[in-house]
């Protein structure tokens, strides 16, 4: 249970972390809220020669609202995003999926950040991020650029956050008023990661959906977007038909990894049943 | 003058049995000032770090130590031909058989130990164990135990290929350790014969793990001036771990000393004499200074005394009123890859013959047939006697299986088997003598506290209506426990009897200190013996310190698993007490100038009959005790020891009742309701009982709803951290309701019978009969644990009561 | 192998320096360098809570947290709970409703429901179970350390 032996920098502004990750190359590695990362470097699955913590950087933390966005420093924890007022008056589905997150003491330390950019199927914060339309701030030696979340998550710990960039910050178009939302998480116990998770933001117009977003954790090598049950709920009321429809197509792109939480066909099957709870409960939320 | 209010003031005052004293224990622990083995700090000591095999089943072609050896802060690298000097690279395992310490040619198991590395602290030494380079050739590993003893299965145990015996009787493959039998089986075999109904079923014990918050660890001590070996250790039993280490290492027991301090928890788990300590003792005794040895909790999932893996057969003959007249319960049981299971020299499988549970079963044969197979050693009685979790489970679970079949209720068919409570002492088919019972009326005080007809009538109309996304369950456990082992013609282990013991030394000023034999891991000894002291010497509790684990001190005990402390060492400390009174009370007529025949005992004090204004406290006893105003030829002093070597076993026993939803949808099973009555005879502290019952109940809930050490077909771990290891949080754990009859024990000498581990053993197979009741009206009548909500959900499935 | 650094924190009040490698964890600079033996080790996968800390307050595992991270940190352990010779009022409540038995979860779970009464000073049985989740326990079942901070949370709140 001992890392590997690193070298530990502390910058104190996201242009240092930029420089100094340049400076060091691919043997750094960022540290986060480290739930992630120190547990792998304790059983040496990781053995990075630096860490570059981004804790002392201030400019890093936050949750505001700039117009009609909500803005997020990647370095806000999971606990911040729970006790957030303005989140859970405007955004209510990220509070849910945070209190989803681990245990109380990871919560204290995991960040909306880490979470997004480990790249793990298994975290939740990407499905919520896919769910919202959120985009994320990547800032690297060339500069900022801003990366929408559907098409950021390229597979198995692999995004678009190339070697030397650092992501500062996430915002989220504030969903319109009588939204209705759910992340619904299967999980073995408390703690655990998600044997089937599925995260929905929805609008209705009348009975009929207007829009939908349907995001699956822990479903294949990296968060889904269940395209094609959207599609078809979209200008349909929803109904056990049609839920029976949604949660067979969100199955149907469905490539789980059999492990203790279950084999393919029980995972794919709990994809479907969480989409289908998501999916009632949102629409009890949602008004319009 | 005794009116009554004194009288009761005078008892308080003393807090005694059957008060819920709060414990003395509780002082240090809330403050962080417990003493566990990783907390203690020698001059000089290093730290010993385990290397491990990744594979099953592979020969060792070579161990390069050159590496490690460089590592910064590296001190040594012992390996099997390190302990060969000293003849300890094998030792003998507590089940009869020879155990690996450190790996000779070839390993065994996954995370088998190969070598030990020795630094100055623990990163150095976790760093030169990930550079120790072992050479290994891969062999097929049996992972099945059914294919343990097939033709061409290989040979697991070349150690011991020409033994025809391994401590239990013939072996007939090289892979097969005993086969074991009890009963008559003629007699069962008529039985089933001639029987109206016969009912048969295969049933998995799987194989679980103690998991106990602390790991195992030791400081080993050798000191090459004196001679004189020291190890502090987490262990249940440190009397027969020093014996055990004298006979290894050639030190006189005189010379070693055995330290149990506080200990995290153990469940049966810190019980064997584990490869770790043998290493790290050596490791002392070569380089003459102080050995920490702790593991990681992968470790101990992976290698430390497993429990369990029974693949079992029961069979239950009846009449057509579901009158058991035949039982046969088979097993085939999974060791590991050496026989380190914790048993009773004559008891290879334990006490599993009590599997007949609270019944009174005619006729009944039972047999165990143990292999090997490349997975850790073992297994460990986990919070139950050896093997008694499996034998009540099997009976347990064909009450049901039984019921189903007739179409008789759950409580019905019990009722109709149950020992009667004027048939005690009840001798079974299998000899043993259950002292004292009343299950009855344990069963139906439980059936009328939750509306048993009440919850039947919902169940009912749940099932009845084919839109309810739920599955309602009923589950029944009236069991039966055998703990306090025991007496020792016939319980001994490498010889060593299980008697238990208690010494007691009385101050002049009335302090008293008692130590004894037992061990105790959370349980609460220091209070309630305690307390069994102050009512036997009225002297007030909060006077009375208790002593455990230091075999410098303590006398001579087997240590505390299986429930044996109060039925044993409890038994001890009131005999002990009781020598002391029986002194005091020739001291109080010697000062009272009357014979004893005049004198009564009420709470505190001898009184003259007829003339209570002539009384002697035992407190003033305690000084007089120490001057010389005593009876002619009377010693000085107020001490006594006890050796107990109990009569017979106790058999505590309960009735459990649970109610479980299951959802169809994600096979997720909630706990609505879990009501739990246990009998223990006296009950000593109320408080510390009712925490045994939550803890072991917890435990139960754990085992049957998510447990389970999986391989894979090459002897891989698949989930052996907490990752995927089962321990429930507060979230999932149900909220329990406990209650309570007494039926005292009939030979203890406070009526007490012991109660730690009666919810895990009767615990488990409430779990499992309320979740297969969930689906018994579907034809149901077994689904093997853990009911994880993937099994079960494949249950819903195969049974088409989730289509949407 | 790496630099070996500096770092200085409070430490239950006291302030105290020590010098770490950067792969160092804080539960065993608190064990092993400060005396600090009352969090436990009971896993090395982040999951078991016996390492508990309260730092900057919050609720952190010390076994995932190196020291190099806490320069100028405010830490409180199991020790820092009594205060001029008084026990803490969830001390107190964990040994009045028997919260414990072999006491190696102890220090961690106080430390967290220290924690947690300040995050919801009136919590419902549900909050306090959801709230120690991530502390285990293998003896109680739970159910009286639940009483027991539910005690403590009443007296607290009536000082």
């Amino acid at each position: 249970m001992i890392p590997a032996g690193f070298d530990y920098h502390a910058p104190r502004s996201v242009a240092d972390a930029v420089k100094l990750l340049g400076e060091l190359g691919p043997e750094a590695k960022l540290l986060a809220g480290g739930h992630s990362l120190l547990p792998m470097m304790k059983l040496r699955f990781a053995e990075p020669g630096h860490l570059v913590d981004l804790g002392r950087i201030a400019e890093l933390r936050g949750i505001s609202q700039s117009g009609n966005e909500i803005r997020i420093g990647a370095m806000t924890t999971e606990h911040e995003l729970l006790n957030s007022k303005l989140l859970a008056e405007k955004v209510p589905l990220l509070v849910e999926g945070a209190g989803w997150i681990a245990d109380p003491q990871v919560r204290y330390k995991g960040t909306i950040g880490g979470d997004i950019s480990h790249g793990d199927p298994a975290n939740d914060q990407p499905a919520l991020m896919i769910a919202l339309d959120a985009s994320f701030v990547l800032a690297g030696p060339k500069g900022e650029r801003v990366v929408k979340a559907d098409g950021y998550f390229l597979g198995l710990y692999s995004t678009q956050l190339a070697e030397d960039e650092i992501l500062t910050q996430i915002r989220i178009p504030v969903p319109p008023a009588g939204s209705g939302w759910s992340y619904h998480k299967l999980k073995r116990k408390t703690g655990d990661f998600a044997t089937a998770a599925t995260a929905v933001m929805l609008q209705m117009k009348g009975k009929q959906v207007a829009k939908v977003a349907i995001a699956l954790t822990n479903a294949g090598p990296t968060v889904l977007k269940a395209r094609d049950a959207e599609a078809y709920l979209t200008g349909k009321a929803i109904d056990d038909a049609s839920l029976n429809e949604a949660a067979r197509l969100a199955m149907s792109i469905c490539q789980p990894t059999p492990d203790q939480r279950g084999d393919e066909e029980y995972k794919r099957a709990m994809c479907g049943e969480m989409t289908r709870r998501a999916l009632q409960a949102a629409h009890a939320r949602a008004k319009g | 003058m005794g009116d009554m209010s004194d009288v009761k003031e005078r008892e308080d005052k003393l807090q005694g049995m059957g008060t819920s004293l709060l414990r003395k224990e509780d002082a240090r622990f809330i403050r962080g000032q417990g003493s566990y083995v990783d907390d203690i700090k020698l001059p000089g000591m290093l730290f010993g770090a385990i290397v491990r095999s990744p594979f099953a089943h592979a020969r060792i072609k070579g161990i390069d130590k050159a590496k490690a050896l460089a590592c910064p802060g590296v001190v040594a690298v012992l390996t099997a031909d390190d302990l060969k000097p000293v003849n300890l690279h094998w030792m003998p395992t507590l089940g009869g058989d020879v155990q690996a310490v450190l790996a000779d040619k070839k390993v065994c198991f996954q995370y088998q130990e190969v070598a030990m590395v020795l630094a100055s602290d623990r990163y150095a030494a976790y760093d030169g164990a990930g550079l120790v380079e072992v050479d290994y050739e891969e062999l097929p590993a049996i992972v099945d135990p059914k294919k343990s003893m097939a033709p061409d299965a290989p040979i697991i145990r070349e150690d011991i290929e020409d033994k025809k015996e391994v401590g239990h009787g013939p072996r007939t493959h090289p892979n097969h350790i005993f086969t074991w039998e009890a009963g008559d089986k003629a007699a069962a075999d008529a039985a089933f014969k001639s029987a109206e109904v016969t009912v048969r079923e295969e049933i998995l014990n799987p194989r679980v793990h103690p998991c106990p918050l602390e790991t195992c660890g030791c400081v080993a001590s050798f000191d090459k001036a004196t001679g004189y070996l020291t190890v502090y250790m987490t262990s249940q039993a440190p009397h027969l771990v020093r014996t055990v280490l004298a006979m290894l290492s050639g030190i006189a027991e005189s010379k070693i000393r055995v330290v149990g301090g506080d200990i995290g928890g153990g469940f049966g788990n810190k019980v064997p004499v584990y490869p770790g300590y043998v290493v790290a003792i050596v490791a002392s005794i070569v380089t003459g200074v102080p050995i920490k040895w702790i593991e990681s909790r992968i470790d101990n999932i992976s290698t430390t005394g497993f429990a369990r893996d029974y693949h079992g057969v029961g069979e239950l003959a009846a009449d057509k009123d579901g009158r058991i007249k035949g039982l046969r319960f088979t097993a085939l049981a999974d060791h590991g890859a050496f026989n380190s299971h914790v048993s009773a020299t004559k008891f290879p499988a334990g006490l599993f013959s009590i599997c007949t549970g609270s019944y009174a079963i005619p006729n009944a044969y039972a047999r165990v047939d143990a292999v090997y197979t490349n997975k850790a050693p073992g297994g460990v009685a986990y919070r139950c006697s050896l093997r008694v979790t499996e034998a009540i489970y099997l009976i347990e679970r064909m009450m049901d299986v039984l019921a189903l079949k007739l179409g008789l209720d759950k409580a019905e068919i019990r009722r109709r088997n149950f020992v009667k409570s004027e048939q005690f002492p009840y001798t079974t088919a299998f000899g043993w003598t259950l002292d004292s019972g009343a299950y009855h009326t344990a069963l139906d005080k439980v059936l009328k506290a939750v509306d048993y007809e009440g919850l039947r009538k919902e169940q009912a109309q749940k099932r009845a209506d084919p839109k309810s996304p739920t599955l309602m369950g009923i589950g029944i456990s009236t069991f039966t426990e055998i703990v306090g082992a025991g007496p020792t013609k016939v319980c001994d282990i490498l010889g060593v009897g299980l008697f238990d013991s208690c010494e007691i030394r009385v101050h002049p000023t009335g302090g008293v200190i008692a130590r004894l034999g037992t061990m105790s891991q959370g349980q609460g000894h220091a209070t309630t013996y305690a307390q069994i002291i102050a009512t036997e010497l009225g002297l007030p509790a909060s006077d009375i310190v208790v002593e455990e684990g230091d075999t410098d001190k303590a006398p001579y005990g087997a240590g505390t698993w299986g429930s044996r402390s109060t039925p044993v060492s409890g038994a001890a400390t009131a005999m002990a007490a009781r020598k002391i009174k029986e002194k005091a009370k020739k001291i109080a007529a010697h000062l009272l100038e009357v014979s004893e025949g005049d004198l009564e005992w009420e709470i505190d004090r001898f009184k003259v009959k007829g003339d209570p204004s002539q009384a002697k406290t035992m407190k003033e006893i305690c000084m007089v005790a120490h001057t010389g105003n005593l009876p002619a030829g009377m010693e000085q002093g107020l001490n006594a020891v006890t050796y107990y070597d109990p009569p017979n076993l106790t058999f505590p026993f309960g009735a459990y009742l649970c109610v479980v939803d299951v959802d169809k949808f994600t096979g997720e099973v909630k706990v609505r309701r879990f009501y739990a009555l246990d009998d223990c005879g006296t009950r000593i502290n109320p408080m510390i009982i009712e925490g045994q019952i939550h803890g072991g109940l917890t435990e139960a809930f754990a085992v049957a709803m998510g447990q389970q050490i999986p391989f894979d077909e090459n002897g891989n771990h698949l989930g052996n951290s907490l990752m995927d290891y089962f321990l429930p949080t507060a979230v999932e754990t149900p909220k329990w309701e406990t209650d309570h009859t007494v039926t005292q024990c009939p030979h203890h000498p406070l009526g007490a019978k012991g109660v730690a581990e009666s919810p895990h053993v009767g615990g488990i197979p409430c779990f499992s009969n309320a979740v297969i009741d969930a689906f018994a009206h579907l034809g149901v009548t077994h689904m093997d644990m853990p009911h994880s909500a993937w099994r079960v959900w494949q249950q819903c499935s195969a049974l088409g009561v989730n289509k949407r | 192998m790496a630099t070996a650094k500096k770092v200085s924190f409070k430490l239950n009040g006291k302030p105290v320096e020590v010098t770490v490698e950067p792969r160092e964890l804080l539960i065993h600079t608190l064990r092993e360098k400060l005396a600090h033996t009352g969090p436990h080790i009971g896993c090395e996968t982040s999951h078991c809570g016996a390492c508990t800390v309260d730092l900057n307050e919050m609720s952190v595992k010390a076994c995932t947290v190196l020291t190099v991270q806490c320069d100028g940190a405010e830490m409180t352990t199991v020790e820092g709970m009594e205060q001029g010779g008084a026990l803490h009022a969830l001390q107190q409540a964990f040994h009045e409703e028997h919260g414990l038995q072999c006491g190696y979860c102890t220090p961690g779970m106080i430390t967290r429901a220290y924690r947690l009464l300040k995050e919801n000073p009136n919590p419902s049985e549900q909050d306090i179970r959801s709230g120690i989740s991530g502390n285990l326990c293998r003896c109680t079942g739970y159910q009286n350390i639940v009483k027991a901070v539910q005690s403590a949370a009443k007296k607290l709140a009536a000082a």
